[in-house]
């Protein structure tokens, strides 16, 4: 299997799409000329022309809302946000148009479009440019959100993204963008709604997304080094949650511990509890955990950035705690 | 001068204007009477921004608006006792009583809706005409929007694209002087709304709103602008709403003598005497169709009350579309007809798109004039 980077998975999914459907587009701020902010579009311009790969004013709540028009009518808009952070200008578009036509009008339209953009801390940029903002999107119907952590998931869910007849959210990772992964030759789509477990496990299972998921990872190998055996559930999609998959995992293992890298309060993680609280009571042999960010804005200071992060001692810590290892 | 307006469009127009006049009259005793809640936004004096541009343009144009909206999907031919019905939280509405008053929603005529966040639907309709563009239609779209909406970032955002990338549109604003009860000019630095195009190189234009045969010959020749590629036109309608913002409003912003006033410039009767003084029609004739539309009206009214609630499972539906879900057609749902004119998209594998929004020669040439090579 070839090796690519996340941000190369993402711009064959889009190229294969592209080719594959005349309707789908790609606009944003960037994408054409500059190739991308992030290079995801690289190339794109070249192969299929202005009207197809659009730079886009920095007007996000204007070319935001002019997708979703365009998605009414019939195309397949992709909109590429910057970052999520800029995406709030864009939100009530995206929540007060794309979520709810369907609905207001009583089933007649569909706004088959996506927004994807990276999310998460950026690396030294403070405040507005740092945030995890998945949350937000996984409150409202009318909405689908993916998140993907690797190359390969990005790829698959990219083109189910892109297929789908609803609005679906991305979140991809400026720190994700980089990294290697393998990817399926040929026609490889990952189905949305469906978890993953990247590692097996026994003693504890360890759930997150996104770049989180490369801490849990880098934990669960430690672990494993002290006799702790953990499984690692990617969730990938965090509406709809995949419930069967989390309950499933939570029944082997009896202990979990969530990973998020955003704010605790109301967060994705606080909805993983509640189903495995109310679906799971009986095989839990400890109160879940979470690692959160903390509840406080990012700094630009490495030490107080790195601090206000989970990382994979942080994660390991937690596992100790619900397996009554503390200190150990 | 003999007029340049055949019987028939004049009679159609006054129809039109006057089904509206009266169901939004209707509307409003129903609501006093508690059978329709929420907001309801009432468009009686606005009738001639409607029915003007309306007949003006092809039925396949696309049309949207904000949410005082019952006017134009009226205008366009939507059933009238489906949208009474949807004001009404009724099953048989076409939205199924899921939207109401502000989200009026009939895509077989060609409307796209009426939506309740001010300005919300101005970046809709540059999309749906840049999809016009995009698959090389001659298609128009005219999108009605509200003077306070002209003070959003979605207003100059849109506008700047629009006129940037030609994309034929038509924005109607409609200048009832009041966003809800604070009079524009009290918020507004540059209260003609139409002047505001040329800070986006766009061709803008004042219309009287109270006059149903210049709307008509603003939007004729905006479209056709449009249609040749020329790029977006603002229109202003100067218009005037005779009730409050709604039936909550008992307007009393304004003076009874403004009121007054502007009653006497009521659009209705003025094309009547327009037609009447032109020899074109007689007075018969326009009752006749008074009679025929308050018996339209009589009977939408019924219709709606007569109708059921939404099942409950209706809640379950028109969230998320399933995989294979079709779409709902409202009038093959509630009232089992046939409907041919749903619109059809070409597939991808059929569409050739040839547009070049930034020819790339052009690019180009702009590179080497700054010295740079890509």
């Amino acid at each position: 299997m070839p090796e690519l980077m996340y941000r190369e998975a993402l711009n064959q999914a889009l190229a294969e799409e592209m080719e594959r459907d005349a309707n789908v587009f790609l606009i944003g701020e960037e994408v054409g000329r500059y190739n991308g902010a992030f290079k995801v579009s690289q190339g794109l311009l070249d192969r299929f022309g202005s009207a197809r790969i659009i730079d886009a004013p920095i007007s996000e709540l204007g070319f935001a809302g002019m997708s979703v028009g365009a998605a009414m009518v019939g195309l397949r808009p992709v909109v590429e946000m910057m970052t999520w952070n800029f995406a709030i200008l864009a939100m009530d578009q995206i929540v007060n148009n794309a979520a709810k036509l369907r609905h207001m009008s009583g089933g007649q339209l569909r706004c088959p479009i996506v927004f994807r953009g990276p999310g998460g801390a950026g690396g030294r940029l403070s405040s507005q440019h740092s945030q995890a903002l998945e949350a937000n999107y996984a409150h409202f119907p009318g909405l689908k959100v993916i998140a993907p952590a690797t190359p390969a998931d990005a790829k698959g869910l990219l083109k189910s993204a892109i297929r789908d007849e609803n609005p679906v959210i991305m979140f991809e990772g400026e720190r994700l963008y980089a990294l290697k992964g393998e990817v399926p030759e040929g026609e490889h789509v990952v189905p949305i709604g469906k978890a993953d477990v990247k590692r097996e496990g026994t003693d504890v299972t360890i759930i997150t997304w996104s770049r989180m998921y490369y801490f849990c990872m880098e934990a669960a190998e430690q672990l494993a080094k002290e006799g702790i055996s953990a499984e690692v559930l990617d969730l990938r999609t965090l509406r709809p949650l995949d419930e069967e998959a989390i309950l499933a995992s939570v029944r082997k293992t009896n202990r979990v511990v969530i990973v998020e890298e955003g704010w605790a309060l109301a967060g994705v993680g606080a909805s993983v509890v509640d189903i495995i609280q109310s679906k799971a009571f009986d095989d839990l042999d400890a109160p879940v955990e979470r690692v959160t960010g903390l509840d406080v804005n990012m700094s630009y200071a490495a030490n107080l950035e790195n601090a206000t992060q989970p990382d994979a001692p942080k994660i390991i810590a937690a596992v100790k705690k619900v397996l009554y290892r503390e200190g150990a | 001068m003999a007029s340049p307006y055949s019987k028939e469009l004049l009679l159609t127009m006054y129809r039109k204007m006057y089904l509206i006049r009266r169901f939004e009259e209707r509307a409003g005793q129903q609501y006093t009477l508690g059978k329709i809640a929420g907001f309801c936004h009432l468009y009686i004096g606005q009738e001639a921004v409607a029915v003007g541009p309306n007949e003006a343009i092809r039925p396949d144009d696309y049309m949207l608006s904000a949410y005082r909206d019952h006017g134009q999907p009226l205008a366009r031919g939507s059933d009238a006792g489906m949208v009474m019905a949807e004001l009404f939280g009724r099953g048989t509405g076409y939205s199924k009583g899921k939207g109401g008053s502000m989200h009026i929603f009939d895509i077989e005529h060609h409307f796209y809706g009426g939506y309740g966040i001010v300005g919300g639907q101005i970046p809709l309709a540059a999309g749906m005409a840049f999809a016009s563009r995009y698959r090389n239609e001659d298609r128009v779209t005219v999108c009605y929007f509200g003077d306070a909406a002209a003070n959003q970032g979605a207003f100059h955002e849109t506008f700047n694209m629009a006129s940037k990338w030609k994309l034929p549109v038509i924005y109607i604003c409609e200048n009832n002087r009041y966003g809800m009860g604070t009079a524009i000019s009290r918020t507004s630095a540059v209260p003609e709304i139409y002047k505001r195009a040329a800070a986006y190189g766009m061709r803008g234009e004042p219309v009287d709103g109270m006059d149903c045969l210049k709307m008509y010959e603003a939007v004729k020749d905006a479209a056709a602008y449009c249609r040749a590629g020329k790029g977006p036109v603002l229109l202003e309608a100067n218009t005037y709403r005779f009730r409050g913002h709604s039936m909550a409003d008992p307007a009393n912003y304004r003076t009874k003598q403004e009121v007054e006033e502007e009653r006497k410039n009521d659009p209705i009767p003025k094309l009547r005497d327009y037609a009447l003084k032109q020899k074109l029609a007689e007075d018969a004739q326009f009752d006749a169709i008074e009679e025929e539309v308050k018996a339209q009206v009589d009977a939408a009214v019924k219709f709606a009350d007569e109708s059921p609630e939404p099942s409950l499972d209706e809640l379950w539906r028109d969230t998320i579309v399933a995989e294979g879900e079709e779409d709902v057609r409202p009038r093959e749902r509630v009232l089992g007809m046939k409907v041919t004119n749903w619109p059809k998209y070409p597939s991808g594998q059929e569409l050739k798109v040839t547009w070049d929004l930034e020819p790339r020669e052009q690019a180009e040439q702009a590179d080497k004039k700054a010295g740079l090579s890509r």
